[in-house]
C-alpha cells in the first residue's frame, strides 16, 4: 500500500475527476482485475473517484463468479469494498445490462443505473479516464 | 473528449459501442487496427459516412500508409503523430481500446 | 507553438504482440517534438515487458525496449513499471532496462494528478 505521508506530499492538494471505465469481462483477461487493483490504491488519494460499468465491463460484478475451476482466484466480491474505500459513484449502463440479460439484482454492489447519454455527460466532466 | 479507438469494427464493436457514447461533434481518432474503418469500400463504410455526419472522424496516417490502405472515405481527416499530439491537446482522452 | 502540456503515458500492453507499444512511442516523440513536456510513462499489465532487459529480437526489427531505454536515459522521462503487474510476469530490477524503475500503483495515481493529460495506450 502507498505511503500516507508520500501521499500528501505529492498530491498538492489537486483533486481532479478520475473515472474508471470498466469495458472488459473478468477471466478473459486480467483487465478488470488489474483495474481493480489501480482503484483500491487511487482510492487512497483524496480524488474525486467514480467507475462506471458497460459493455463486458458489467460481467466483473455479476453475482455467481467462482473461478476455483478455471484455477484462478475470486475477486470479483473485491469489488464490494469500493463505496468504504471512498469511491461511492459507480454506474452501470442500461442498455450494456439489459442486453446481456441482467439487472441490478445479478449485480454483486449497489449501483446506479445509467443511460448512454448519462455516461456521455459523466465521461465529459472528467480529467481523467482509466479504462479497463 | 477525444475518443480512440484500436480495433478493426469487422472483428470487434469497440468502434460501434464508441458511435453510441460520443456526442455531436466528438473527435474520434481511429489508430492502429482501427484504421481500416476509414477504407472505402467495405461493408462498413455506409456506417461510418453516417457517423461523419455527427462527429469529426480522424484516421492515424502512419497506421493507413502500414496497412496498405490508400482509398480512404471522403470526409475522413488524416493526421500524424504529431496531429494525434494536437487532438490530445485540446481535448481528455477516452481510450475506447 | 501553443500551449506547452504535461502528458502522461500508461501502457497496458507489451511490446511486440500488440502495436501500442509503438503507438506509445511514436506519441511520446511526437508530443516532445512539439515542445510538451512527458512527464512519465507507467507500465502496467503486460506493459511491463516493454522493460524487460532479456529482449534480444533480430537485428533487422526494432528494439522497443532499447528504444525506451534511450528515450528514459537521453530526455530523462521517468519510465516506471508497476511493481505488482511486473512481479507477476517476472520483471524485478535485475532484469530492468536502464534508465527506468519500479515502484507501485501510487505512481501512477501521481502521474495522472500531475499531468494536464493521461493518454493510455493498450488492447
Amino acid at each position: 500500500m502507498a505511503n500516507p505521508e508520500e501521499i500528501e506530499e505529492s498530491s498538492d492538494e489537486i483533486v481532479k475527476k478520475m473515472m474508471f471505465v470498466m469495458r472488459k469481462a473478468p477471466h478473459g483477461t486480467i483487465n478488470p482485475y488489474e483495474g481493480l487493483e489501480v482503484m483500491l490504491i487511487v482510492a487512497a488519494y483524496d480524488q474525486d473517484l467514480s467507475a462506471v460499468f458497460l459493455d463486458d465491463g458489467v460481467y466483473a460484478i455479476k453475482k455467481g463468479q467462482d473461478p476455483k475451476e478455471i484455477g484462478v482466484k475470486d475477486f470479483s466480491t473485491t469489488f464490494r469494498v469500493l463505496p468504504g474505500y471512498g469511491i461511492e459513484k459507480i454506474y452501470v449502463e442500461k442498455e450494456s445490462l439489459e442486453n446481456r440479460g441482467l439487472t441490478v439484482e445479478d449485480l454483486l454492489l449497489e449501483v446506479e443505473v445509467v443511460d448512454k447519454s448519462e455516461v456521455t455527460k459523466l465521461m465529459q466532466e472528467q480529467d481523467v479516464l482509466f479504462p479497463f | 473528449m477525444l475518443f480512440t479507438v484500436n480495433k478493426s469494427p469487422f472483428l470487434f464493436g469497440h468502434l460501434d459501442s464508441c458511435l453510441q457514447y460520443a456526442i455531436k461533434d466528438t473527435p474520434i481518432l481511429l489508430i492502429e487496427d482501427g484504421v481500416y474503418a476509414a477504407s472505402k469500400g467495405t461493408s462498413y463504410e455506409k456506417k461510418l459516412k453516417e457517423a461523419l455526419g455527427k462527429f469529426e472522424i480522424y484516421a492515424l496516417g502512419p497506421d493507413l500508409k502500414a496497412r496498405g490502405i490508400a482509398s480512404v472515405i471522403d470526409g475522413v481527416k488524416i493526421v500524424d503523430y504529431a496531429g494525434f499530439v494536437d487532438l490530445a491537446e485540446k481535448h481528455n482522452v477516452a481510450p475506447w481500446i | 507553438m501553443g500551449v506547452k502540456l504535461k502528458f502522461g503515458i500508461l501502457i497496458l500492453e507489451g511490446p511486440y504482440q500488440h502495436q501500442s507499444s509503438d503507438s506509445a512511442y511514436n506519441f511520446a516523440i511526437a508530443a516532445l517534438e512539439k515542445g510538451h513536456e512527458v512527464s512519465g510513462v507507467f507500465l502496467y499489465n503486460d506493459g511491463v515487458n516493454n522493460a524487460t532487459s532479456f529482449g534480444d529480437p533480430p537485428q533487422d526489427d526494432r528494439n522497443v525496449q532499447e528504444k525506451w531505454s534511450k528515450l528514459a536515459q537521453e530526455k530523462g522521462i521517468d519510465i516506471v513499471v508497476c511493481i505488482a503487474a511486473g512481479k507477476r510476469r517476472g520483471l524485478i530490477d535485475d532484469n530492468l532496462i536502464k534508465g527506468t524503475r519500479i515502484s507501485g500503483l501510487g505512481q501512477l495515481t501521481d502521474l495522472a494528478i500531475s499531468t494536464d493529460r493521461l493518454v493510455t495506450f493498450g488492447d
